[in-house]
């Protein structure tokens, strides 16, 4: 007889350890939502806590009154129970009591929503983040800085991301800073139309330094699973030093090589690796699908490769960024992610592969 | 009992009660109950097995067991088939035995359009998985968004085969649930009033009306879609002035009355086994009607939930969410009834019984994690997420699953005569249980801890390893359990105990005949007085005997197989992007009916 019962109990059981486990997440698994870095994640995961402990009430009442009728109420030789066929004290009992409850979920449900809608007081500096299949494009209009799956922010000051997609939807989420939210495809302009654009909105401060783990949540494609990103959160000042980076494009443009703006000329074999990596780059074509600050470079269709080199994932979390993946990707990216649209290139020499590669490392 | 057979005109070459001829032509709701029953038990098998497919490749990070795009097309099938082609399928081929049986009558409403869905059915499941033979099969997501699936972006034939074939399953569904709302409404024995009706008729009859309404909208959403694909129209492109977010709401819309569609029935199913098992009435009849009812008005309301992500903006979050939250409470009042039924009852710990009490605790674990999401910014955390796919599966599979398998078990005796073996039951039983809490349970943690879904996989730092392959594992357990059952079933048939006409002793109408039943259900149909009728005193003496009257049956026919051929051959040639192949299918369609119409009553 006791087998049954041990079966609601298991139930029970199972839902105390969630309890349990709950609290002690770890801090080791890198995209917890419970180890919030933002006021935005704080305040959801606030919410989240409240209703937890509300239907955890609810969830271990039923299963104990459960686990009480199996053992109680199993047959017995002889029992002719008797027919009850309701009881209306009873049903205006448990409809009012679940839905106190209810109003106690919702009323502060209802409040964070307005409020993580709300754009916070003062200046947010403003990134946009752009879904591409299978990559995140990152823009930060106001300081004229584009670049791709790892995005840069300071802490300490509020941030307002616009989401919006090139192609399909997708979704962006970084758990430690807290929801996620779609990024739609945007309506075409018509001629003369400037602005009016619509684009989805996160609002948050970031109150930790670190680097967060995040990846596209809405099913984009043959390899959603690999469209993943980093954030890097700062101290303003260093902040304010990877940005000063990544608008000098000088720094893209290594010595000996014809300057900016003019053609490249066929010349002599120049001096450094890294200057004939950058011929290598230009003729191969590159340039028309990526921009790199300070060169012709100015393709819109893949990440833009400016500050490459210190990125932490080549292919947007697919592999460790090294100069050995960095050349099997350059080869056949589709190859290793699944339909990736970069082109191959399988007629680099390995000498002009060395040479591309530390260009593009030359790239930090 | 040469008498009876004399006395039953059912036409003459199909008084052929054997072979594949009488099985094609038959309109009789038993048999078409068992052709539903068989077939969405092998999709079921297949959708299983599509499980544990994802379940091998998830089982640890960066695998290369499934390569994207196959993984992809196999998630999509096992969302597809299990929502489409067993869960559905499996209440109406429910609907389809016992319903008539449990309200007196001698068949459905509409026989031959009941074979037609049936038909419909079969051939349109099997076209979706044609995909399979092709490397084309559907690979966008059981819930196909916009603009993955326009051509644009998903140009090879895997939305095609989806879109057409969902097309298709919608047209059976539909004249489904026009049959059972009539026959409910209209063929009751006298004195059986709504009121007195079992409580897995009245789900039927709420279920059916949410079908008719909202498989509609769904019809709507993938015509838009084919035409998109197939026509070059715009609807859901965004670029060209269209909408992508469309589709969402049409599909949702459809979606949310959707999964009542698909508990519903498990409610009934539930309402009806626990009393014969307690030896108690259900508790407060009346109140789980009406929070049936409730359920099914305030489902319409609810749609946009799914969408807490989409940036709607406050408003619309906070009205769905207050309506989905609304709805928790009905549904809560349902299960207090069900724990008050078995209160003070004598419980009988048969595997009927064993799975509804697992049904009750592991839908109320959905209905928990439902709550959750249904607060937007909690669900915030929790959408896209194994957080979701835990709910849906705790409820799916926890509520709907199990409650059918109640049903199976409850019902078997009833259909083949023989009872299923209660040992290999248990069996059954206990690896459903360990195996759908081991497989599901840390769903939850998994969402939490950083894993969104629909992945073909995840990287390996994010540590989710551990927890992927216990659920795996748990997958396999419960694969396990479906082999005990279908090994039971197997021997059953042959070995099984004779089960008599009532061998539960429960108090519907379907008890009072013999099992299986005759052709014509009842000899005469009875009177009914109370909601008890067999505990009450109908007995089986005045309907199971042999008839004393003739007593004419609905003559089989082949123009609903046919018809089905025909549907299904009319939306499949839209695939050729040409307007004039689908209306020369329609023109055969009609064909088929006027045909149809003319058939002479008794003439084969």
């Amino acid at each position: 007889m006791s087998s049954e019962w041990r079966k609601a109990l298991r139930t029970v059981a199972l839902a105390a350890l969630a309890a349990v486990w709950v609290g002690c997440a770890p801090e080791n698994y890198p995209q917890s939502i419970f180890e919030p870095v933002t006021d935005f994640g704080a305040r959801i995961n606030g919410l989240f806590t409240w209703i937890f402990w509300w239907t955890m009430l609810v969830l271990v009442i039923v299963e104990a009154v459960l686990v009480y009728i199996l053992i109680r109420y199993r047959s017995r030789p002889g029992a002719e129970p008797r027919k009850i066929y309701g009881n209306n004290l009873a049903e205006i009992g448990w409809t009012l009591g679940p839905a106190i409850i209810v109003v106690f979920i919702l009323v502060p449900t209802v409040r964070t929503i307005f409020d993580t809608y709300e754009p916070p007081e003062g200046e947010p500096l403003v990134v946009e983040a752009i879904g591409h299949q299978w990559w995140w494009e990152f823009r930060y209009p106001e300081l004229g800085v584009t670049t791709a799956n790892q995005l840069h922010l300071p802490v300490n000051r509020p941030i307002e991301v616009r989401l919006t997609s090139v192609d399909v939807i997708h979704n962006f989420w970084v758990p430690q800073l807290g929801g996620k939210r779609y990024n739609m495809p945007q309506p075409a302009m018509a001629p003369g139309e400037a602005e009016g654009k619509k684009y989805n909105v996160l609002y948050f401060t970031v109150e930790k330094p670190g680097e967060y783990s995040g990846q596209c949540a809405e099913f984009c494609g043959t390899s959603h699973a690999i469209m993943r990103m980093r954030v890097v959160a700062q101290e303003q000042a260093e902040f304010d030093a990877w940005v000063a980076k990544m608008k000098d494009g000088s720094r893209n443009v290594p010595a000996g090589v014809a300057a900016p703006g003019t053609q490249p000329v066929a010349q002599a074999q120049p001096a450094s690796l890294e200057a004939q990596g950058y011929q290598v780059f230009m003729r191969a074509g590159c340039a028309a699908c990526h921009a790199i600050n300070g060169t012709p470079a100015m393709g819109v269709l893949g990440p833009n490769l400016t500050g490459i080199g210190s990125r932490w994932s080549i292919g947007a979390g697919l592999m460790d960024n090294t100069p050995e993946n960095m050349a099997r990707w350059i080869r056949n990216a589709p190859g290793l992610k699944p339909d990736a649209k970069m082109l191959t290139f399988p007629n680099l020499t390995d000498a002009e592969m060395e040479a591309l590669v530390a260009y593009l490392y030359s790239l930090d | 009992m040469a008498t009876a057979e004399a006395t039953i005109q059912s036409g003459t070459t199909a008084g052929r009660k054997t072979g594949l001829w009488s099985w094609i032509t038959t309109v009789d709701h038993k048999r078409i109950g068992i052709m539903y029953a068989v077939t969405a038990l092998v999709w079921f098998l297949v959708g299983g097995l599509e499980a544990l497919l994802i379940r091998i490749q998830l089982a640890k990070p960066e695998n290369d067991f499934l390569s994207a795009d196959v993984y992809n097309q196999i998630f999509t099938m096992h969302g597809t088939t299990m929502i489409f082609l067993v869960g559905m399928p499996i209440a109406v081929a429910l609907f389809n035995y016992i319903v008539p049986l449990q309200i007196g009558a001698r068949d459905v409403a509409f026989p031959r359009l009941n074979a037609l869905s049936y038909w419909i059915y079969l051939f349109g499941g099997i076209f979706m998985n044609v995909g399979f033979l092709f490397n084309a099969a559907p690979n966008m997501g059981w819930f196909g968004y916009t603009p993955l699936t326009t051509k644009m972006y998903t140009p090879g034939l895997n939305a095609d085969f989806w879109s057409v074939g969902l097309q298709i399953l919608g047209i059976a569904s539909i004249m489904g649930g026009v049959n059972f709302i009539t026959t409910i409404i209209n063929l009751r024995a006298p004195g059986m009033t709504l009121m007195r009706m079992p409580l897995f008729t009245w789900m039927a009859l709420v279920q059916s009306f949410l079908v008719i309404t909202a498989l509609p909208v769904f019809a709507v959403a993938l015509f838009f879609l084919s035409f998109d694909r197939f026509y070059g129209t715009n609807f859901y492109n965004t670029m060209a002035g269209g909408e992508a977010l469309l589709w969402q709401h049409l599909f949702w819309i459809f979606g949310h009355p959707e999964v009542y569609i698909l508990i519903l029935p498990a409610f009934g199913i539930i309402s009806d086994v626990l009393p014969a098992f307690t030896r108690k009435p259900l508790f407060g009849y009346n109140m789980v009607v009406y929070s049936g009812v409730l359920i099914g008005f305030i489902g319409w309301g609810v749609w946009a939930h799914h969408m807490f992500a989409v940036g709607m903006g406050p408003i619309a979050d906070a009205f769905f969410s207050i309506a989905t939250l609304i709805i928790a409470i009905p549904t809560g009042v349902k299960i207090f009834n069900w724990l008050a039924t078995m209160w003070g009852g004598t419980i009988r710990f048969n595997t009927p019984m064993l799975f509804c009490i697992a049904m009750v605790a592991m839908f109320t674990i959905g209905g928990i994690s439902g709550v959750h999401l249904g607060s937007p910014p909690a669900d915030l955390h929790e959408t896209d997420t194994y957080y979701v796919v835990a709910h849906f599966h705790y409820v799916l599979f926890g509520g709907l699953i199990m409650g059918l398998f109640a049903g199976f078990y409850y019902w078997f005796p009833k259909v083949t005569g023989r009872m299923l073996d209660e040992k290999l039951g248990k069996w059954n039983f206990w690896l459903f249980v360990i195996g759908a809490n081991m497989t599901f349970f840390p769903m939850h943690f998994a969402g939490l801890l950083g894993m969104p879904r629909r992945i073909f996989t995840y990287a390996e730092e994010l540590n989710l390893g551990t927890i992927n392959h216990i659920i795996s594992i748990g997958g396999f357990i419960t694969a396990l359990g479906v082999l005990a059952f279908a090994w039971n079933v197997i021997r059953s048939l042959k070995k099984g105990q004779i089960a008599g006409n009532n061998p539960w002793d429960a108090h519907t109408l379907e008890w009072a005949t013999t099992s299986p039943p005759p052709e014509y259900n009842f000899s005469e149909l009875p009177e009914i007085r109370t909601r008890e009728p067999l505990w009450d005193g109908v007995s089986s003496v005045d309907v199971a005997g042999p008839p004393k009257a003739p007593i004419h049956m609905p003559s089989p026919s082949y123009w609903p197989i046919l018809t089905a051929a025909a549907i299904n051959l009319t939306l499949i040639l839209m695939m050729t992007e040409l307007w004039w192949p689908p209306v020369l299918g329609a023109a055969l369609v009609l064909l088929c009916v006027i045909n149809w119409a003319y058939e002479p009553a008794s003439e084969h």
